[in-house]
């Protein structure tokens, strides 16, 4: 059976598998193991990855400047302390929330759709927490002292302010990353057994061996394994909600106008999985096309990951909605005069660009053939991304260009550097990413072969 | 299939996940050791001077009160070093041929300062007033240590940050009655060496302690600009 039949099969009248027909347990094993095993290094994946190289050494060159001279090399200054380096923060850890989101909330709800998509959806998620945890420590003005955030044993006897967010920051960022990265390898620890037993070069089974702890796959084993996957399931589904909110404390817990609001938590938090889904879209999208796994991400995962960015971006709407009325409604005249200024001040081409990518365009999304049409989706989920790293801009410089006397107005331009460094953090995402699929099965082969048993159970059924 | 691994490597794959919580604290320790180890900090380490000046004999034996040689003590944020006149307002007269004291003469001779190397300095970034410590009861040698039983000058605390902070968070445990301020030799009160202080005896520092914090308005100052202007 030609694994890629089903590519441009649209079922109409009932909802497509979950995966390809003709699959077995052993085409699944091949077919995952393979891009990593057998496969090698392809031309494409060296393009790709030399690519993200590249970018990866300009954010190495823009760090190197910064750590040299100073955040002056930014355009940052009183009043607009911050900017593109918290704008990318925020942005690149919403991205993560996805990944949870796919991975632990949607198996405790038994979504069965997640099992071809969790993998590279935690993926990215550990990679752009990565990339975000980066920012706050590039931001600060001396940060060989990071380690002041963490509450340690000192001949100072310092401790962090506990009564300020960005204390609470890094423990929701450092526990989102221990949580994510744990389940991630936990996930992985059969799959790390079928590559070192299907592997043919012994340093590939050691290394392989090493990271499978020595997996047999006994009952045992398997218990061990689904209870941890619950427990940890159990651990990271609050962390989905949490994290953002915290992160959106940064702002509302200061009195600038346009921070200030209550509504932060739950719009940051629908904010996040919004943008999450539309980057889980944009690398599934070429992932599915260039290692030909039409058959395990199917039409179907797409059309349900639409759907989901439909539903939190008008979550997202119906924020912008309420923070506008609010902000008249409120006979506050600076925080009117915020969203005037939003509107019709010096950044209002920033604004109406993010009101387009956020609220007007992904309204196609209604359509159903705008669903099924694989290019559509992947620039919509694009315009996504730009549009909430565009919001977070707005609500985070633009609110500082202007809050309460006129006498402290001033204006925000990035300099080359403050874009080299968003442009670099897409070469640490990517270089990651890359060699992720280089290196690891990025479809989890074991819940992919549990769904073979699932479908074929299905099917005897109806 | 054959075991790609040996069976001891189940055991190491155990310990290390102990071994590794253990290896953090034990490094966490290890650290903070040398961190505070008088090899790190200079503390009780005698530092070599231009002259072996002895405070053991000057402050101890002969009894010459702290503020005959560090004069603005009293009146600046600089305890002051004394000029060589200081010295050979003595030392024109006795000792005037010791061969210790040549580069003292010479220093007077040729009207050149002695060098000495600061044993107590404090950081830059560091505001510190002597005036405002010995009015309000903090003795010389709270800060100093046994200043009059040292042949050559150490410094006595490690000056770390904590080390202020002990004082600052809980002042009724070193604070003394002003006029031992410059006494090198005071003791705090205890049963077998009572200390007067406001008309009555005191045997325990912290009775003594919360009287005078109370008596002469010592506020615990704990602002991060009360040192870091």
């Amino acid at each position: 059976m030609d694994p890629e039949g089903s590519r441009n099969t649209v079922v109409v009248s009932e909802p497509d598998p979950l995966i390809g027909p003709g699959h077995t347990l052993e085409t699944i094993t091949e077919k995952i193991g393979s891009i990593v095993l057998t496969r090698g290094t392809t031309l494409g994946w060296v393009g790709g990855f030399v690519v993200a190289l590249i970018l990866f050494g300009i954010l190495n060159l823009a760090m190197y400047y910064l750590f040299f001279v100073g955040v002056g090399i930014w355009g940052i200054n009183i009043p607009i302390a911050w900017a593109f380096a918290i704008t990318n923060f925020v942005w690149w850890i919403g991205i993560g929330h996805a990944g949870t989101l796919i991975s632990a909330f949607l198996l405790l709800m038994h979504q069965k759709w997640r099992t071809s998509i969790n993998r590279f959806a935690e993926a990215m998620t550990i990679f752009a927490v990565a990339c975000a945890g980066m920012f706050p420590l590039l931001h600060m003005g001396r940060p060989w002292l990071f380690y002041y955030l963490l509450p340690y044993p000192n001949p100072m006897w310092l401790w962090p302010q506990f009564r300020s967010p960005l204390v609470w920051d890094v423990f929701a960022v450092s526990t989102y990353l221990t949580v994510s990265l744990l389940f991630w390898y936990v996930g992985l620890v059969p799959d790390f057994a079928s590559l070192r037993d299907r592997a043919k070069n012994r340093a590939v089974k050691i290394t392989y061996g090493f990271f499978a702890l020595g997996w047999r796959g006994s009952a045992s084993h398997w218990f061990r394994y689904e209870t941890a996957s619950m427990l940890l399931a159990g651990i990271a589904t609050p962390l989905v909600v949490s994290v953002h909110t915290v992160v959106s404390f940064d702002f509302t817990i200061a009195i600038v106008p346009g921070w200030h609001s209550t509504i932060f938590p739950p719009y940051f938090v629908a904010g996040a999985i919004y943008s999450g889904f539309a980057m889980v879209l944009t690398l599934a999208i070429p992932l599915r096309k260039f290692y030909h796994l039409e058959d395990l991400v199917t039409m179907r995962h797409l059309d349900i990951m639409a759907k989901v960015m439909l539903a939190t971006g008008m979550i997202v709407a119906y924020s912008y909605v309420v923070e506008t009325f609010m902000s008249f409604y409120s006979g506050n005249p600076f925080d009117s005069y915020m969203m005037l200024n939003r509107m019709v001040g010096p950044y209002e081409y920033v604004y109406w660009t993010l009101i387009a990518c956020n609220l007007a365009i992904p309204q196609a999304l209604w359509a159903r053939r705008v669903r099924r049409s694989v290019p559509l989706l992947f620039l919509i989920s694009l315009v996504v991304n730009i549009g909430m790293w565009l919001e977070r801009f707005v609500i985070i410089a633009v609110s500082l260009t202007r809050d309460y006397p006129p006498s402290k107005w001033d204006m925000y331009y990035p300099t080359r550097w403050d874009w080299a460094v968003l442009v670099g953090s897409f070469g640490l995402f990517f270089t990651l990413f890359y060699l992720f699929i280089r290196f690891l099965p990025m479809i989890s082969i074991t819940e992919a072969r549990a769904m073979v048993h699932e479908t074929s159970g299905a099917k005897s059924h109806s | 299939m054959p075991n790609i691994f040996h069976r001891s490597t189940n055991l190491i794959a155990r310990v290390s996940i102990y071994g590794l919580v253990i290896l953090l604290a034990a490094l966490t320790y290890v650290l903070y050791a040398i961190a505070m180890s008088p090899w790190y900090t200079e503390q009780n380490v005698a530092r070599e001077q231009p002259v072996p000046f002895s405070h053991r004999h000057h402050a101890g034996e002969l009894g010459i009160d702290c503020r005959y040689c560090h004069t603005s003590v009293e009146k600046s944020s600089f305890a002051g070093l004394p000029p060589t006149q200081t010295c050979m307002s003595c030392h024109s007269q006795i000792w005037t041929n010791a061969p210790m004291l040549e580069p003292v003469r010479a220093s007077y001779r040729e009207d050149k300062s002695l060098e000495w190397t600061r044993v107590n300095a404090l950081p830059d970034f560091v505001y510190f007033d002597h005036s405002i410590h010995v009015s309000k009861g903090i003795g010389c040698t709270t800060c100093h240590g046994p200043i009059a039983d040292m042949p050559l000058t150490y410094r006595a605390g490690s000056l770390y940050m904590s080390w202020c902070l002990n004082c600052h968070r809980q002042p009724e445990k070193f604070v003394r009655p002003k006029e031992d301020v410059f006494n090198p030799f005071y003791q705090p009160p205890s049963v077998s060496n009572p200390v007067k202080f406001d008309g009555k005896w005191y045997t325990s520092q912290l009775a003594l302690g919360k009287r005078a914090v109370k008596q002469y308005h010592i506020r615990s100052l704990q602002y991060c600009d009360t040192c870091h202007r």
